[in-house]
Formats: C-alpha cells, sequence, structure tokens
C-alpha cells in the first residue's frame, strides 16, 4: 500500500498532524477485501448502519419522551399524535430494532456457515457475542420504556430471572428494580441505561472493525488471500455493494415502516401498564423467542436462566468447539447438513417460544433445546474430526474462475 | 476520495467509462438528495408539536381588572402584563414627542382600547421579567415599569426611555372578543 | 439452491404469525372491508362523523378517549367551526382560578375528550366492579383490532344451552371467555344519524370502529401517502445502485 500524497493543502496540512485522510484511505478505500464475498457479507455493514439510524431516531425520541410511570404512555403516545413526524421516528426505531437483530442474526449465522470464527479472527467472533448480549440488553430496556402491558410484564418476568441465584437472588432483584416490584426507579433507570448501551454497542462495533481489519474480511471458500490477484480495493467495489444492499433494506424497513408498522409488536403493549393485571400470554420481542424457549424447556428455574445465558454465551467457545481446519462449509459436506439443522432448530425455538408452554409445545421446545446444545457441544467437534472435506481450491482467485466456467457452463 | 472513484477499475479507456460517470453522478445526486430529506423530520421534531401550537392562544377575563390595576397571565409560558390605564397615564403616554424616543412608536400604534395596555412581559434587553405590576413596585422614572437587572426604564406605553434595553416591550397579538374579555395569540 | 433455502427458511421465520392462545378462545374475526385497509386505505369520512356520534351517544357514557383532543378531529376533515362546537357541548374542569378553586368551561377545541368517570375505582364503582377500558388506542391493542371490535359489538347473543353466565355478564362469542359485563351497547335504531343513515346495529358498529381506528391511528393516511413516495423514491435509487454496482463490477468479471 503506497502512502499517498495528498494535493490538496488543506487536507495536508490536517494530514500531516492528524493522518485521518491516510488513514480512511488505508482503510476503507483501498483496503484489500477478498473479491469472492457474496451477499451474505452485507449483512455486518448493514447491521452497522442500522444501529446509527437507532442512535440519531433514538437520540429524537427522547426528547420527547417521560420516563415517568404516569406519563411515559401518555408521552410516547404524543409523540405518534402530536410531534412533527413523531409517529415517523418511532415507528423507524421500533421496526429498526427488529431490523438490527435481523441483520446481526443473518450475520452471525453467515459466520458459522463459513467458519468466519476460526483462527485468526477469534477475538473477532467473541466481540460480536458481546455485541449481541449488549443488543439483547437494550433492547430489552428499551422495550419496557413505552410503559405498555408487555412491557411492563416483560420486565416484570426478566428481572425475576436474577432471583434463580442462590442466596443473593432476592437482593438483586430489588437492586434491579429500586424497589419491590417494576416501578418508577426501573423505569427511570432502564431509560438511562438504553440511552447508554448503544454507545457501547457502537465502541465494541469499533473493536469488532479493528480486530477484522487486522487479518482482513474472510471469504465464502474460506482461504486466507494469498496476494494481489485474490483482493479489490474496498472502494468503489464493496461501498457499491453495500450502497445497494442498503437500498434494499431500506426498501424492506421503511415498507413496514409505513404500510405494516405494529407487524413486528405485541397489541397488548397498547394497553397502558397496570400491576394487577397480566396479560394472558407474555411473549418477549420475535428476536428474543429461541432464548425464552429455551429458558422455559427446562422445569428447573436455575438450570433454566443458566441454560439461557448459556445460550448465547456458548457462542464464545465456538471457535474450540469446532475442530474442523477447514473454514468454509462449501467444502464441509457434513457440517453442511448440521448447520441447516442447526438453524431449523433455532427456527422451531423461535415458534415454541411463540406460544403457550402446554401440550406438545413442551415436548417440542425440550428436544430442540437439547439439540441447541448438542450441535455445539457433541456435532462440532466430532464433525471436525470425523469429516473428510473436500479439496480446497488454490486460492480465490482460482475459484473465482472455476465458478466462473461453472455459470458459463449452465449458461 | 472520487479520484479513486474514477480511475479503480479499467480508467477511462474504454466505452464504459463515460456512461459509468454518468451513472456515478446521478445516483450520488439522488442518494445525496435523499439523505438530505431524510434529515428534514429528525429536524422537523424538534419545532413547536400540534399540541403546543393549540395552545398557543389564551382567553383572559377582563371584568376584575380596576382602572389603575394590572394582571399578569401567563401565555406561550411567558408573562403578559394586562394594564388598565388610568386617563393621566395615558395622557402621560401620548404627550411624548415620538421621535425623541430610543424606538419611536406612537401609543396609539401599541395599543387597540385606550385604556387597556397588553405587553410581553419580557425587558427586550437580557430577558428579565420588569417590576411595575403589583402596587408596592417601583415603576420606573417614567411611571411604567423599571427592570430591576440593568436598569431599563419603560413608560405608560411600555416604551423604552432609559437604560440599556433597545426596543420597546412587545405588544402581542390580540383581539377583543367583547369588552370584557379579550384573546392573546 | 442454499440460498434459496436459506433464504425460505428464514422468510419462515420471521413471518410466521405468533399463534395466541386468545385466537383458540372463540370463532374466528371475520375480516370485514374496510374503507381503511390496503396501501392507499383512507378513513371514510361520513363514517368517521357518524362513529364520533355513536361515540358520544352511547360510548361516551362509560369509555374515556383520553388520548384525543378535539382539535385532533381537524385531521378527518372536520371544520374549525365544527370542532368548537364539538368542544363546547362538554365541561371541561380548569383551574385552579384566583380565589383557589376548580371550576368548570365550556370545552375549548385544545381541550381533550373528558372521561366519563374521574379515575378507575370511580368507573369500576359504577360499573358492577368491571373497568370500561379507555378507547383511544383500542383498535391498536388486539390482535386484528377492527375486525375484533366489529365482532365485539355486533356478537352478543344468547348463550348456549349448558353455558353457566355469572351474575351481571353477557354473553358474547368474540370477548375472551365469552362473558362480558358490558351490556350489549348497540341497539336498532337507537340514534338518530345527522345524516339520516339507517341506524342499524351493523351500521353503527362499522361507523365507530371507523371512527375508533382513526383515534387509535391518526397518522395513518399522512403515513401511507408519505410510504408510497418515499418508496418509489427508494426504488429508483436502488435500480441506480445497481445499475452502478454492476457497472462497477463489470471489469471483474
Amino acid at each position: 500500500m503506497s502512502k499517498p500524497t495528498w494535493t490538496n493543502p488543506v487536507v495536508r496540512w490536517i494530514d500531516y498532524r492528524l493522518p485521518v485522510f491516510t488513514f480512511a484511505n488505508e482503510q476503507l478505500i483501498e483496503y484489500p477485501t477478498p473479491k469472492n464475498l457474496n451477499y451474505w457479507w452485507n449483512f455486518g455493514s448493514l447491521a452497522g448502519i442500522v444501529l446509527v439510524i437507532m442512535i440519531a431516531t433514538g437520540i429524537f425520541l427522547a426528547m420527547h419522551y417521560t420516563p415517568h410511570v404516569s406519563l411515559a404512555f401518555a408521552s410516547v403516545e404524543r409523540i405518534m399524535r402530536d410531534v412533527n413526524y413523531g409517529w415517523l421516528i418511532r415507528y423507524i426505531h421500533m421496526n429498526g430494532a427488529s431490523f438490527f437483530f435481523i441483520c446481526v442474526y443473518i450475520h452471525l449465522f453467515r459466520g458459522l456457515y463459513y467458519g468466519s470464527y476460526k483462527s485468526p479472527r477469534e477475538l473477532l467472533w467473541i466481540i460480536g457475542v458481546l455485541i449481541i448480549l449488549t443488543m439483547m440488553a437494550t433492547a430489552f430496556m428499551g422495550y419496557v420504556l413505552p410503559w405498555g402491558q408487555m412491557s411492563f410484564w416483560g420486565a416484570t418476568v426478566i428481572t425475576n430471572l436474577f432471583s434463580a441465584i442462590p442466596v443473593v437472588g432476592q437482593s438483586i432483584v430489588s437492586w434491579l428494580w429500586g424497589g419491590f416490584s417494576v416501578d418508577n426507579p426501573t423505569l427511570n433507570r432502564f431509560f438511562s441505561l438504553h440511552y447508554l448501551l448503544p454507545f457501547i454497542i457502537f465502541a465494541l462495533v469499533f473493536l469488532h472493525l479493528w480486530a477484522l481489519h487486522a487479518h482482513h474480511s474472510s471469504n465464502p471458500v474460506g482461504i486466507d488471500m494469498k496476494g494481489p490477484q485474490d483482493s479489490i480495493p474496498f472502494h468503489p467495489y464493496y461501498t457499491v455493494k453495500d450502497a445497494f444492499g442498503l437500498g434494499v433494506l431500506m426498501l424492506v424497513l421503511l415498507g413496514f415502516v409505513f404500510f405494516a408498522p405494529n407487524f413486528f409488536g405485541e397489541p397488548d403493549n397498547y394497553i397502558e401498564a397496570n400491576p394487577l393485571v397480566t396479560p394472558t400470554h407474555i411473549v418477549p420481542e420475535w428476536y428474543l423467542l429461541p432464548f425464552y424457549a429455551i429458558l422455559r424447556a427446562i422445569p428447573n428455574k436455575l438450570l433454566g436462566v443458566i441454560a439461557m445465558f448459556g445460550s448465547i454465551l456458548i457462542l464464545v467457545l465456538v471457535p474450540w468447539l469446532d475442530t474442523s481446519r477447514v473454514r468454509s462449509a462449501r467444502f464441509r459436506p457434513v457440517y453442511r447438513v448440521f448447520f441447516w439443522v442447526f438453524l431449523l432448530d433455532c427456527i422451531v425455538l423461535g415458534y415454541v417460544g411463540a406460544n403457550p408452554p402446554e401440550g406438545y409445545f413442551i415436548t417440542v421446545g425440550q428436544l430442540a433445546t437439547f439439540w441447541y446444545f448438542f450441535h455445539f457441544v457433541i456435532v462440532l467437534p466430532l464433525v471436525g474430526w470425523l469429516e473428510r472435506p473436500r479439496p480446497l481450491p488454490d486460492s480465490i482467485s482460482a475459484s473465482v474462475m472455476a465458478g466462473k466456467g461453472k455459470e458459463a457452463g449452465h449458461a | 476520495m472520487s479520484d479513486t472513484a474514477m480511475t479503480a477499475p479499467g480508467g477511462h479507456d474504454d466505452d464504459g467509462t463515460t456512461r459509468r460517470d454518468f451513472l456515478l453522478f446521478t445516483t450520488l445526486t439522488v442518494g445525496a438528495t435523499g439523505a438530505a430529506l431524510a434529515v428534514w423530520p429528525l429536524i422537523d421534531t424538534m419545532n413547536p408539536a400540534k399540541d403546543v401550537l393549540a395552545l398557543s392562544s389564551t382567553e383572559v377575563d377582563l371584568t376584575p381588572v380596576q382602572e389603575g390595576q394590572a394582571i399578569t397571565v401567563v401565555w406561550r409560558g411567558k408573562p403578559v402584563f394586562i394594564r388598565r390605564r388610568t386617563q393621566a397615564e395615558i395622557a402621560a403616554a401620548r404627550s411624548v414627542k415620538v421621535s425623541d424616543l430610543p424606538d419611536p412608536q406612537p401609543d396609539t400604534a401599541r395599543v387597540k382600547q385606550p385604556a387597556w395596555l397588553i405587553l410581553v412581559g419580557v425587558c427586550t434587553h437580557l430577558g428579565c421579567i420588569p417590576l411595575g405590576q403589583k402596587s408596592g413596585d417601583t415603576r420606573g422614572d417614567y411611571g411604567g415599569w423599571f427592570c430591576p437587572c440593568h436598569g431599563s426604564h419603560y413608560d405608560t406605553s411600555g416604551r423604552i426611555r432609559r437604560g440599556p434595553a433597545p426596543a420597546n416591550l412587545t405588544v402581542p397579538p390580540y383581539e377583543f372578543l367583547n369588552d370584557n374579555s379579550v384573546r392573546i395569540g | 439452491m442454499h440460498k434459496a433455502l436459506l433464504a425460505a427458511l428464514l422468510a419462515v421465520a420471521f413471518f410466521v404469525p405468533q399463534s395466541s392462545s386468545r385466537a383458540a378462545e372463540g370463532p374466528a374475526l371475520p375480516a370485514q372491508a374496510w374503507s381503511f385497509k390496503g396501501a392507499f386505505g383512507t378513513y371514510d369520512r361520513a363514517a368517521v362523523r357518524r362513529g364520533l356520534q355513536v361515540y358520544r351517544e352511547v360510548c361516551a357514557a362509560c369509555h374515556s378517549l383520553n388520548l384525543v383532543a378535539f382539535r385532533h378531529l381537524g385531521d378527518v376533515g372536520f371544520q374549525e367551526a365544527e370542532i368548537k362546537a364539538v368542544a363546547e357541548a362538554y365541561k371541561v374542569k380548569d383551574g385552579p382560578d384566583d380565589a383557589g378553586d376548580m371550576f368548570e368551561r365550556a370545552g375549548r377545541p385544545s381541550d381533550y375528550f373528558p372521561a366519563p368517570f374521574a379515575n378507575t375505582k370511580a368507573a369500576r364503582a359504577s360499573n358492577g366492579g368491571a373497568l370500561p377500558p379507555d378507547l383511544s388506542l383500542m383498535t391498536k391493542a388486539r390482535k386484528q383490532g377492527p375486525d375484533y371490535v366489529y365482532a365485539l359489538l355486533t356478537g352478543f347473543k344468547a348463550p348456549p344451552a349448558g353455558f353457566s353466565l355469572m351474575a351481571g355478564m353477557n354473553y358474547n362469542e368474540h370477548f375472551p371467555g365469552r362473558q362480558i359485563a358490558m351490556a350489549p351497547p348497540l341497539a336498532e335504531g337507537a340514534l338518530t344519524f345527522a345524516d339520516g343513515t339507517q341506524s342499524s346495529v351493523s351500521q353503527m358498529a362499522r361507523d365507530v370502529t371507523t371512527f375508533l381506528s382513526w383515534t387509535a391511528e391518526p397518522e395513518m393516511e399522512a403515513r401511507k401517502r408519505l410510504g408510497v413516495k418515499v418508496l418509489l423514491f427508494l426504488l429508483v435509487l436502488t435500480g441506480l445502485l445497481y445499475a452502478l454496482k454492476r457497472a462497477i463490477w463489470q471489469k471483474l468479471h
């Protein structure tokens, strides 16, 4: 990478003292990127953009929101009815949360499919898991703010999870609440933390990108770039590809915002919180349903809580649980099958989480929970040892050429 | 940055380049327009909301105000001074030579009914509330209001006569609904 | 092939409606043909007017409409004078006056629809222990909201043989549990519509549902109007970006 010489004197003056232009040039423009990334690689940058949208809309919503139990619900409705474009900003924020998770989950499963977590990208992967955890906390607290029935009862149920901790559980719960139930102190601190955590996510994203740029993107064939023939500069190739992906994402996101804004929501949250009446059926937002299903699958309270948190934290260990030296599932015929089974398992868990714990949902939920952990603890290491991967191509460019030949053959 | 965009793949020698430059220009223009339009709703949320605008007028019953008395009402979060002037005060306000005033304005341009003087009670200097509404207040050297912050004196028409304030006290938009009630705003 | 499969799976994951136990409790809600359905749907102005009349003359005896101000009626075609007339028909509590007392005055456009009861306890005391819910968001606060409200208002029946109805309750097959404290609110010809429309139960139910859909989603028309423009714009921009992407990547392929 040659250091560019800046012709504009102002740019040169600044860059000499604070090399932001050189940095941007190296990391965003010339930054060598594998030439064979497919569209599944769009979702990382898309998630980053949704984060920015969430922070921007959130800042403006916070200007009108009142974190007080007797005013919160009405202040959100005032945003919807009286604040200029308030309904638009709020619906973008509401649906944006869902799309943030859609992008991040696709990003996560892409990483699982293509083995993006393998050496030397283990830390990159772990930071990603931390981002998801922080996102969940942020989303959960944000969902409490409108102070509807689901807000209140979701907060009650989730904070009560901590009461499962032996000895100190009840003290921790009342510490979380700042009282003896979910009430005004709880709402106030959730508002404060909901405003804070996105900036922590932002910092984590920065670390995530730093780690990414240390060893560059992985790619669909999972072999490293071996020279300039394997890479292309990030700009304009991936800037334009990401921009196109963003256009598609905005079409879908705004399609929901304008024409089905409450699709992802629960009608019960348009009833103001009432501590004396529990809704017939408490469900979290869709993105937490699989974990909710795991929580309910285990009859013991403490073990259920451990399983739920464990189901996320186990992702941290994936780089070591997967014993295969081949990254991409393209060359792993057995793992590929298990990948799809695992994805299906997560969807089943989500479906079970959305339904009341009755009848066959209980059995299905328990089987799916079992499989969730079985996949990580048993399948991943065993398949890595026993599977015979298909031969890898010599290089990225060789695989691109081969792929083209195949396409031409089809056409 | 734009240099890189132009020269990156292939240079200018092939036929696609002009078409691509045109496409790039069009896309950037449309995209920038969209981004600019998208910012507007965010900015507009900070403008007064509909419920705020709906409360932008207030009706006042004038029956209890005796000659020489004043009341203060709140309009758009600010005090509005309503003084029922005596004949002497009206005469004082009208005998001044308008051209001598720092902010020349005849009293007739500042009232709709001579007896009722209605003013936004915010000093035009730095936004303090002048004294002169309550019976024990000092009314300054000209019998109107006196701002204690930096010593501005207003006369019985609310005009600045001495002190740092640059302009007369503002007359809010108002109309008399009948002889005994007025709507401000 | 894999991509298609994955896309299909994700689609299933995100779009499977979350079935609820409530759905199992009554017959399926018949979907009505509402004027405000669809990407270009708007509120039938005449129906909103009639619905307001139904609310004022029937529902308002027990149900509040706390989130709606008279001025909001301007969004659905009420003229300023009409809004004033609606507002002035209500007594609104204001104060304290200079003597420190609360007083009543005629409503103004900036006032909200006054609630029939001072607080929830008073509301319960007057309704045999049941709380008539606020109606501002009703059609948003139930699954298939407008269809539900319509079905509930027209769903009062004699209980089937063997159904044990508690004292003071009424049988309604669309209410969870099938017993509801609310007595059938609408009766054939219960009111005379200002525009001369026949006031059948279904007509009144339909109109008040349209009115309540507006109170729940007053932004809907503006939302859809802006949405069409924004999506068309994005379609063009995304098309351009796709063309640009292809043009830039062309050299590589």
